[in-house]
């Protein structure tokens, strides 16, 4: 598995040590047993030490990590009877967004989310999950089909952000996030989202209006990639690292902004560490948050979802000063 | 959306109005004449002024100023002014000078923030309207601006007006983060009430409408007017040119080329525009106003 962390180095080799021990150990020669746990307890307080103050940017580049986990491997591990649905009957199918229909927990669903690829040509043919604008109506022909057969939608969001390119502008790419982002205010299914991965701005927004919005804890959600905001602010990129802790893009901070409804924890050193675990945290959140949901008529879903969101805004009746 | 509040520098020379002017001074004897930033005409300042910032030799639509908006569309005396005293605040607890900046645009554009809205008269039909000023902060939206363009849907849908936005901004506004992403959903939310009552919505788009307000209450309007020329689009020109490692063709992202892609009804240049809006808001105007549901 491959670490991106450089704060990782040192628990990465210490739990090296540990495997080089272990098999030492096994032969019979030597008893090492006691080393062994002396050191199993040194890396578990490094692993707390490094995961509990993790920098924003940290947090971008867990969330970015290669092998966490995507929307299929949710789809896969907490949905049954997957049937995926290709194409937005207009101008194309669009990898980077998947969906279709499923079932969970025995009741049938729609599920949407952003689809990086695994490895390089899978990410080439998923367009590194950024979405060009027939993906987003794709989507939304999926969620409105669930609006007319009442069925509850799942969304789950990992994308860097919407695809910038020629054809993206020429077949309205703002338009079609746009169009998403009205539709999804007034489907009476219940609607709940998880952002996976990285939140991308609009990119992201376009599949995310939900009832519930949760958020795993190493997972990041943006206005502007923290590159974006770097070259806009200071003309350099490479200050990205800064721009992240500025953003107020963690999960943390986007709670405490009653932005975010839940954060979800994963195991120490993110989801892809114990992908079962994060599983089962995900599915208990879902199966609560739809139970909740399910109570309410879709008339009074649409209603509490305009209050949910018309609260968004910090507003003062006076100017602040410097 | 890595293109937000980016500066959208396409196939013409981005020109900061300040600095025109200072250039012009120095070039030309006295504040008399002014340069057009698209094709660098030379005009008199006054001439330019009862032109309504449009070059008279290439056709250019400077931006307006949010008054200047106003008198260009209303009927003279017809303004009311609504949810005056709105300010930003600091969600994320920026340090630097974006504080002195709210400050300086404040001072130097007359307004709030980065929109005004109230009710104007258009030939005589009240509607109610919000228009963004790109010379604060470049339009971006933060919560002020959601605020006061929801609520301006929200009245308008109660009084029965139709509603028009005039967008003029660069996106949304980065110094309040995610607040920001999210008038998107409440502004959008808003347009779909007005939907739900049968009051008409219109979008007057003017240079430039980007990134998260084109991708939001711009898109939807039952009518879609644009100025001509407007940069539009969602992603910045020069974060397309850098994915994309090639140059973009020329009038990409404009006004003319968005009509051609099916998403703008109509381009109006500005000599015509009170004129047309009142046209087309007149056609709306008579079922809405005697027929509250
Ligand atoms: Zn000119």
């Amino acid at each position: 598995m491959s670490m991106i962390l450089e704060v990782e180095k040192p628990l990465l080799e210490l739990e090296n040590k540990i495997k080089e021990l272990k098999e030492v150990n096994l032969t019979g020669r030597v008893d090492l047993s006691s080393e062994i746990r002396l050191l199993e307890r040194k890396a578990e307080q490094l692993k707390k030490s490094i995961y509990e103050n993790l920098s924003a940017w940290d947090r971008v580049l867990i969330a970015r990590h290669s092998v966490r986990p995507g929307t299929l491997d949710y789809i896969q591990a907490l949905f049954t009877d997957f049937l995926e649905l290709h194409g937005d009957r207009l101008y194309a199918d669009d990898p980077a967004i998947v969906g279709g229909l499923a079932r969970f927990e025995g009741r049938s669903c729609v599920v949407v989310g952003h689809q990086k690829g695994k490895g390089t040509k899978d990410n080439l043919a998923r367009n590194f999950g950024m979405p060009n604008p027939e993906g987003f109506r794709k989507a939304g022909r999926l969620m409105s089909l669930a609006h007319r057969f009442r069925l509850p939608i799942f969304t789950f969001i990992d994308t860097p952000g919407a695809y910038p390119g020629i054809e993206a502008e020429e077949r309205g790419q703002y338009e079609a996030i746009a169009s998403n982002i009205a539709l999804m205010t007034e489907l009476g299914s219940p609607i709940v989202t998880l952002v996976i991965g990285e939140g991308g701005s609009g990119g992201a927004l376009g599949i995310a209006v939900g009832d519930r919005v949760l958020i795993l804890e190493n997972s990041v959600y943006s206005v502007i990639s923290p590159e974006g905001c770097a070259t806009i602010l200071w003309r350099d990129a490479s200050k990205a690292e800064q721009a992240a802790s500025w953003l107020g893009l963690t999960s943390d901070k986007l709670l405490r902004l009653g932005l975010v409804d839940e954060v979800l924890s994963e195991p120490l050193g993110g989801a892809h560490r114990e992908t079962e675990n994060v599983f089962a945290t995900v599915r208990g959140a879902l199966r609560r948050h739809l139970g909740e949901l399910l109570l309410s008529t879709p008339a009074e879903l649409v209603t509490s979802r305009y209050a949910k969101y018309r609260r968004m805004g910090v507003v003062l009746e006076q100017a602040l000063t410097p | 959306m890595a293109g937000l509040f980016d500066k959208f520098r396409v196939n013409r020379p981005k020109v900061d109005q300040s600095r025109s002017d200072e250039t012009q001074r120095a070039e030309l004897p006295s504040d008399l004449w002014i340069k057009c930033s698209d094709c660098g005409n030379a005009m008199y300042r006054k001439v330019f002024l009862d032109n309504s910032k449009v070059c008279d030799k290439c056709g250019f639509h400077h931006k307006l100023t949010a008054h200047e908006r106003l008198e260009l569309l209303a009927d003279p005396g017809s303004f009311e002014e609504w949810d005056k005293g709105l300010f930003s605040g600091n969600p994320l607890g920026i340090e630097g000078e974006y504080l002195e900046k709210l400050v300086s645009d404040r001072k130097k554009t007359g307004l709030e923030d980065a929109v005004l809205s109230g009710k104007i008269e258009l030939t005589g039909i009240p509607v109610g309207i919000a228009i963004m000023d790109f010379h604060f902060r470049g339009g971006s939206m933060g919560s002020v601006v959601g605020e006061k363009i929801t609520r301006m849907l929200e009245r308008s849908g109660d009084l029965r007006f139709p509603a028009l936005v005039v967008t003029s901004s660069g996106g949304a506004r980065m110094q309040e983060g995610m607040l920001s992403l999210m008038q998107m959903v409440r502004t959008s939310a808003a347009v779909r009430r007005l939907n739900d009552l049968s009051v008409p919505y219109f979008c007057l788009l003017t240079d430039p409408t980007t990134a998260g307000v084109a991708a939001s209450f711009a898109a939807l309007g039952d009518v879609i007017v644009a100025e001509p020329r407007a940069i539009i689009g969602f992603s910045g020109a020069r974060v397309i040119e850098q994915t994309i490692r090639q140059k973009l063709p020329p009038g990409f992202q404009t006004s003319e080329f968005y009509q051609k892609h099916g998403f703008i009804d109509m381009v109006v240049p500005r000599s015509e525009l009170r004129a047309t809006m009142a046209r087309l808001i007149g056609m709306f105007a008579q079922p809405v106003l005697e027929s509250p549901a």
